[in-house]
């Protein structure tokens, strides 16, 4: 029988989880460490993907990328599985628990009560940990990262979370290490995990991803029409910060996390060089969150709704991070 | 943003509950901070939940007006639209737009009114009907 599993809130669920899960199979690494080591950190524009009638913006990989990109680092193998039929799924996950395994799930945000109302819409690449079961009861134990301590969630509610329909759906995921994660050479590890990263942004072929991306989006926005086509605005430049923001941990939030990764690079690699970059990200993080701040305002009305001068911060930060990207490729 | 900086003017949405933020000590190092939230947030998030309100609110009035069914105003209510319900029970979105007519939905089998029902965690009798 595995020991206790010891839950710790993080800023981001699938970072969170697979941080949660390396430590419980003996392995401690910060949130940030994994963030960075897989190479999440990315930015995407999907005009096509839609959710409610509003694209789909990104300010990382997409779900699982984290959970599979440490599997070759790390030497770490692990087992996903997904299924047809929710009786099964369930079956399963009750069967991994009963054995002691402390389980990952991709969810639905909409159907997990312990979710604030308010912030319960049909995000499906959610990510949770179940570490056991009630045996009166059989509500699951779950360790949800982005929330501060330990919930429980009753079995039917759980199910439909984890076979909810829709974008991404997660067709009642579970993942856990089938192997025991080892510490690598990080000296060898570090800098390949920060060049992919630099080439997702820098050196992306298709224009909706990396800085490019963030051009595309800005074009987005010079076309809005604030005055003729006001409430259709406001909905999609919120979108673009209710993604940056809320889900997960938000566009900002990744880049402190990547930049809190930086810091613990220049520690390991006793590369100070890295320390200096963190500090240029940690301002573009905050950059980021003016946008947001700027963005919020033009929908309270407290500022003119003008989408072309929240476009034109985003060019700015485009080139402020393609100019930071560069910078940690040279770095390298 | 450093560790006074970090938002804690509470977020209505966030239903009593902290988020973990990264902010900067004074050392300059990067560490997770509780948040009680920044109004940033409660702006956008609010705006969506409102919308789904509006919507649920403009379906309400068509039914009472019998130009449609309550099976549109439980869409809303569950924050879900017509693409998303149509994934969500696996029924075409041509034919979910067709069964929001009330002569269509009157002739609806159990069957498919119970799979609407499922996908929207309410039970058949309360898909017929305005809470």
């Amino acid at each position: 029988m595995s020991p206790e599993f010891v839950h710790r809130q993080a800023s981001h669920c699938e970072s969170g989880a697979i941080s949660g899960l390396l430590a419980h199979h003996g392995l401690p690494l910060s949130e940030a460490m994994v963030f960075g080591l897989s190479s999440a950190l990315s930015f995407a524009y999907l005009p096509i993907v839609k959710i409610n009638g509003l694209p789909l913006v990104a300010y990382r990989m997409p779900p699982k990328f984290i959970i599979k990109g440490l599997q070759k680092p790390l030497r770490l193998k692990m087992r996903f599985e997904t299924f047809r039929d929710p009786a099964s799924g369930e079956r399963r996950l009750n069967e991994l628990l009963a054995a002691g395994e402390v389980v990952g799930m991709q969810t639905s945000v909409f159907w997990l009560p312990y979710i604030p109302e308010d912030l319960r819409f049909h995000f499906n690449a959610h990510n949770v940990l179940a570490c056991g079961r009630d045996p009166a009861s059989g509500d699951y134990r779950l360790s949800d990262p982005v929330v501060e301590s330990l919930v429980s969630c009753p079995a039917p509610d759980l199910l439909r979370a984890r076979f909810a329909k829709g974008v991404l759906a997660p067709k009642g995921l579970l993942y856990y290490p089938v192997s025991k994660p080892q510490a690598p050479d990080w000296a060898k590890v570090l800098p390949a995990a920060m060049r992919k990263t630099t080439r997702i942004m820098l050196d992306s072929p298709l224009p909706i991803v990396g800085i490019g991306g963030m051009r595309w989006l800005a074009k987005a926005f010079d076309r809005l029409d604030g005055e003729r086509e006001a409430a259709h605005a406001r909905m999609f430049i919120g979108q673009v910060v209710r993604m940056q923001e809320e889900i997960g941990t938000g566009g900002a939030g990744f880049r402190f996390i990547y930049a809190a990764f930086l810091q613990e690079v220049a520690d390991r690699l006793a590369r100070p060089a890295f320390g200096e970059l963190a500090e240029q990200l940690i301002d573009i993080g905050d950059e980021w969150r003016e946008f947001a701040l700027a963005t919020a305002r033009m929908i309270r009305g407290r500022d003119p709704l003008v989408p072309a001068r929240l476009g034109e911060r985003l060019r700015t930060l485009a080139g402020r991070e393609a100019a930071f990207f560069r910078d940690l490729r040279r770095a390298l | 943003m450093r560790d006074d900086e970090v938002p804690q003017e509470g977020n209505a949405t966030l239903g009593g509950q902290r988020k973990a933020v990264y902010a900067r000590a004074a050392d300059g190092r990067l560490h997770l901070v509780s948040s009680a939230g920044w109004e940033v947030e409660e702006i956008v998030t609010r705006q969506a939940v409102d919308e789904f309100h509006k919507l649920a609110e403009a379906a309400r009035q068509r039914v009472l007006a019998g130009t449609s069914v309550a099976l549109e105003y439980h869409m809303y209510r569950a924050r879900m639209d017509i693409p998303l319900l149509a994934q969500a029970t696996g029924i075409w979105q041509w034919r979910v737009r067709r069964h929001l007519r009330p002569a269509v939905f009157a002739r609806l089998t159990a069957r498919l009114r119970a799979r609407y029902a499922t996908a929207l965690g309410i039970t058949p009798a309360q898909l017929e009907q305005l809470p």
